[in-house]
């Protein structure tokens, strides 16, 4: 059945597929966003245990999902892989080291003789929560603003700066760094945002609830800030677009912005989005009784909308979604970045249990979350305990 | 192309040691599943409480292994972009496949699995739970399959083509790839290294409360268990390594060489049982010959293992560097000629194609290159110059054979540890099985000891295991294709340091914590009896 797509088809719809599991990753990093809040919303120890005990029973999806985005993008396309992960290497190497220390902290934390102490593994959480979020928005924004790279003859990438990506978040003389940190922060607070939502539909104890809503306030402010900051440059700024029949990467301006208009599919689901993630913050907030818990769903379906449609408009379109900004032609396209004919189409029938695993996943989560956490529990649960 | 050899041996060295560490705790996950999962399926079966909190005892140490074990893993799978970029180009197209289906089909069931199992046991029906403790256990078993058919590739490559275009190696067959004997081989191999390992840490810690005369009950039925099932898998463990031995003959005659120490090929060859290697002065072909000091040998042996026959001609070093006409053994020297022939081509049909797109020359100078572009990319799907050129590629990178030795003590002792320790795992299991069953192994305290002292030797042979599959491909990556000096990203040398250390010292504060928190848990021991 795969085999009747033609090799552009297939490398498409390999992007969707990309863009589905990072608007998922985006989605699951609440975890993230939560790790950063145990204290300001956990006032006593087992408040600050209800709090870990409600994300450590998700940190694992969201980890998984970042290995196997991973993966996925190694397997479809390799040489951004090798570009990125080569070239922006202390980028990466930063995102990694938060993640080693978040996957031991829930279960050691509270272990006796655990060696480093609780308050240190509450730090890893948070370190976690701070670095994995930020950096992970600002690599994604170089998809639009690129990055300083050459790819030789053998395909081989030189990365001009001795940095190694650390400049795409540091160099503050160039004006794209403010364009990539706000995308950044703008991805740590709409974590946190989807983190008090979550907490609001799992967690029942007056106090958190009452300290989530104030919260909320103060993290959706300065999430539509920097999202606004992000969106509207991304409108104004010249592109990197591809000349569809000589491959030729040329700058066009306002190229995301005609991506939207000529895409509209694309346009509505990122509207939609937008639309859902605000209705998420503002309906707990006109009606905090009826639909505190309801929040997360609407915030939820938006993030992923929003992060789908704005992969898509990276990718789509004849776009160069790995830009490079000191070498035009070495930019990368999912045409010329892509596994072969046949590997993609191995993978396509792979990708086919993607939805399976979608349905045992809820499955699972159904079974084991049908009642809210609280302290009660916690206390009577002599099973696994974070 | 210029190499920086002290980068390449950063990015190794950073590699082997993440790599190790990863591999201390893969190892007791693999095998702990399945234990519990017995465990709850006798309790499941029984309905017998006694044999619930046996179940949870065990979960608790296997989560605390799996914490560990995940933090750890996260870093191999980016290690091959953020390290082994040009690698990641050159065989992405084969390799990142199977890594990409074991996030997809075997870390998500695991992980899924794993929430039930820690947090579903009031929450969901009897049944079910041990389903998903099954799952778990067959979830872990599958990822190691798929990172095994990857790193099976690497050693032995199959079903790929090479396109002049991409520079790249590009699939043509996946069930090549999937069911490549070495592979189906060494993911039998490892997961029953893993199975045994479990068995014997679960025997171990036993014979500990035995000993301390503490969970008496408790303890004989977890050996029962452990000792049953690590008895089959170290069978199965025996022979899949002595096959593992057989495709080494085949695939790469110099790691089998190295790994006997054996320098001159010799029909009917010995294998030594147990030796100790020595330097030969002088070196005179300046290959670092070393040689058994002493060593106990048996007959006939290597032969018989390499080809399953006594009188088979087993090549050494020598042979292999220097070639054997008689034995139809191409030299080292032809192969690099062959490989450079092979590169050279490479570039020329990419100047060639270059030229003809790019230059601003007259039509008739683009039409001659655009020919000589198309004789050359011809060559590439030619089946004889393919074997007779292409098959060598990676030989081109090299000048001088010496290069291109692995560590020969380094093989050498890997193996005979590993060889040895398999026969004191196998008698720990049977001696233990039939001790109990008699109800003596109370008073055999010699075994108890023994028992003991094999959790750090199964450690121990597990890292042997890999040091010698691993260092005993080099030079190579890929096997012929690439050289390890090859494939390392292009970036200055200090940052791979840094992050080497950085490494070593998370690692090893992890390491510390779960060492703590595991023995901790294991002087608490289980729930006093009757307790859930
Ligand atoms: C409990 C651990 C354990 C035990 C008892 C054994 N092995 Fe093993 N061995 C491993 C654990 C291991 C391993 C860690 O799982 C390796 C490393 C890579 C691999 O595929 O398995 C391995 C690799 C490995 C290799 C290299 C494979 C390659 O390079 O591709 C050979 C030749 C053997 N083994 C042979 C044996 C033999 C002949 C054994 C017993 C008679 C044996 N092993 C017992
Ligand atoms: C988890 C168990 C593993 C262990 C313990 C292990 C061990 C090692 C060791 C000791 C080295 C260093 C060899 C040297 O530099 O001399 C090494 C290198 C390497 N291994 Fe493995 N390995 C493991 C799994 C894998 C897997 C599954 C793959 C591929 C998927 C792989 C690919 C490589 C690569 C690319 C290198 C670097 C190049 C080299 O130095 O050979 N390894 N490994
Ligand atoms: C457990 C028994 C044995 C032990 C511990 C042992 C140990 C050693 C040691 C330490 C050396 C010196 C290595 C060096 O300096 O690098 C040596 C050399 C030697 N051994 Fe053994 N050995 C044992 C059994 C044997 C047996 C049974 C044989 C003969 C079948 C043998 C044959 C030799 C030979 C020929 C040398 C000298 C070779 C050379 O100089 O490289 N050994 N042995």
């Amino acid at each position: 059945m795969f085999e009747t797509l033609s090799y552009l088809a297939l490398q498409q719809y390999w992007w969707i597929i990309i863009s589905v599991l990072a608007a998922f990753l985006v989605f699951l990093m609440f975890v993230q966003g939560g790790q950063t809040l145990i204290y300001a919303l956990g006032k006593t120890d087992m408040e600050r245990s209800i709090l870990v005990n409600a994300l450590g029973r998700k940190w694992e999806f969201t980890f998984t999902t970042l290995v196997t985005f991973g993966g996925a993008f190694f397997a479809s396309f390799p040489l951004f892989y090798a570009t990125s992960f080569g070239g922006a290497y202390w980028v990466w190497m930063l995102i990694l080291f938060a993640f080693i220390i978040q996957a031991v902290a829930y279960e050691y934390r509270t272990k006796p003789n655990n060696f480093l102490g609780k308050r240190t593994y509450e730090g890893f959480l948070f370190v976690n929560g701070l670095l994995g979020t930020i950096l992970i928005g600002t690599a994604v924004a170089t998809f639009f603003t690129g990055s300083p790279f050459k790819i030789n003859m053998l395909n081989q990438v030189d990365w001009q700066t001795p940095y190694r990506g650390l400049e795409l978040a540091f160099d503050f003389g160039r004006y794209f760094t403010f364009v990539n940190l706000s995308l950044g922060l703008a991805v740590f607070f709409l974590a946190r945002v989807l983190a008090i939502l979550y907490f609001m539909n799992s967690v029942d104890e007056d106090n958190i609830i009452k300290r989530a809503k104030k919260q909320l306030v103060f993290n959706a402010a300065p999430f539509l800030i920097f999202f606004l900051f992000f969106v509207a440059n991304l409108l104004l700024m010249d592109g990197y677009a591809v000349n569809p029949e000589s491959k030729q990467v040329f700058m066009e301006s306002n190229k995301y912005l005609n991506n939207f208009l000529q895409m509209p599919v694309v346009l509505i689901i990122f509207l939609l989005g937008v639309v859902g993630v605000l209705l998420g913050i503002i309906r707990p907030l006109m009606n905090f009784k009826k639909c505190h818990g309801k929040g997360i769903w609407a915030a939820g379906i938006g993030t992923v909308l929003t992060v789908f449609a704005l992969f898509l408009v990276a990718g789509f379109n004849n776009t160069a979604f790995y830009p490079s900004y000191v070498e035009l032609q070495s930019s990368l396209t999912i045409e010329n970045s892509s596994s072969s004919e046949y590997t993609l189409t191995v993978m396509s029938y792979v990708s086919l249990m993607i939805p399976f695993i979608f349905a045992y996943i809820w499955y699972a989560w159904k079974a084991i979350s049908n009642k809210k956490i609280t302290a009660k529990e916690l206390e009577e649960d002599n099973s696994h305990v974070y | 192309m210029e190499i920086d050899y002290a980068l390449v041996d950063w990015s190794r060295l950073q590699f082997a040691v993440t790599a190790m560490y990863h591999w201390i705790f893969v190892p007791l996950t693999l095998g702990l599943a399945f234990i519990i999962a017995i465990m709850e399926s006798i309790y499941v079966k029984t309905g017998n409480p006694e044999w619930k909190r046996i179940t949870k005892f065990w979960m608790i140490l296997f989560g605390i292994n799996f914490a560990i074990g995940v933090a750890t893993g996260i870093i191999l799978e980016f290690q091959f972009g953020t390290n082994w970029s040009n690698y990641s180009w050159f065989v992405g197209d084969i390799f990142g496949a199977p890594l990409a289906i074991e996030g997809i089909m075997a870390f998500f069931l695991e992980s899924t699995f794993i929430a039930i199992m820690f947090f579903g046991w009031n929450k969901v029906s009897k049944k079910f739970h041990l389903l998903s403790t099954w799952l778990v256990a067959f979830g872990a078993s599958l990822s190691a399959l798929w990172i095994l058919v990857a790193n099976a590739w690497m050693q032995s490559p199959v079903g790929m083509r090479f396109n002049p275009d991409t520079a790249r190696n590009e699939m043509v067959n996946f069930w090549e790839v999937l069911f490549s004997p070495v592979a189906v081989n060494k993911f039998l191999h490892t997961i029953t290294s893993g199975y045994v390992l479990a068995a014997i840490f679960v025997i171990g810690i036993s014979a500990w409360y035995l000993l301390k005369k503490r969970h008496i009950l408790f303890a004989k039925r977890s050996m029962i268990v452990a000792a049953v099932f690590g008895l089959i898998m170290s069978v199965m463990n025996i022979h899949t390594g002595d096959e593992s031995a057989r495709q080494i003959a085949r695939v790469q005659p110099m790691k089998l060489a190295a790994m006997e120490g054996l320098y001159d090929g010799q029909t009917n060859a010995p294998l030594v049982a147990i030796g100790f290697l020595k330097k030969v002065n002088p070196d005179t072909d300046n290959i670092n010959e070393r040689q058994c000091a002493f060593s106990i040998e048996i007959p006939n042996m290597l032969s018989y293992m390499a080809f399953l026959e006594s009188d088979a001609f087993v090549p050494g070093i020598r042979d292999l560097i220097k070639g054997n006409e008689q034995q139809g053994i191409m030299s080292y020297f032809e192969k690099i000629e062959r490989g450079k022939i092979a590169i050279k081509t490479l570039y020329d049909y990419k100047d060639a194609k270059n030229f003809a797109e790019n230059s601003e020359d007259n039509e008739m100078a683009k039409m001659s290159f655009m020919e000589k572009a198309d004789s050359l990319e011809a060559l590439f799907s030619d089946q004889e110059w393919l074997d007779n050129y292409f098959a060598y590629f990676g030989y081109g990178y090299f000048d001088d054979p010496a290069d291109m030795i692995p560590n020969v003590p380094v093989s050498f002792y890997s193996f005979h540890v590993m060889v040895i320790l398999a026969g004191y795992f196998l008698l720990i299991f049977i001696l233990v099985l039939i001790s109990v069953m008699k109800g003596k192994i109370e008073k055999r305290k010699w075994l108890l000891y023994l028992s003991i002292l094999a959790i750090p030797l199964v450690y121990i042979a597990q890292q042997t295991g890999w040091l010698l599959a691993e260092m005993g491909r080099q030079p190579w990556v890929i096997q012929d294709l690439m050289p390890t000096i090859a494939a390392a990203t292009k970036i200055d040398k200090s940052s791979v340091q840094i992050t080497f250390w950085m490494f070593v010292a998370v690692f090893t504060i992890l390491l510390i914590a779960e060492l703590k928190i595991m023995l901790t848990q294991i002087k608490k021991g289980p729930k006093e009896e009757g307790g859930l």
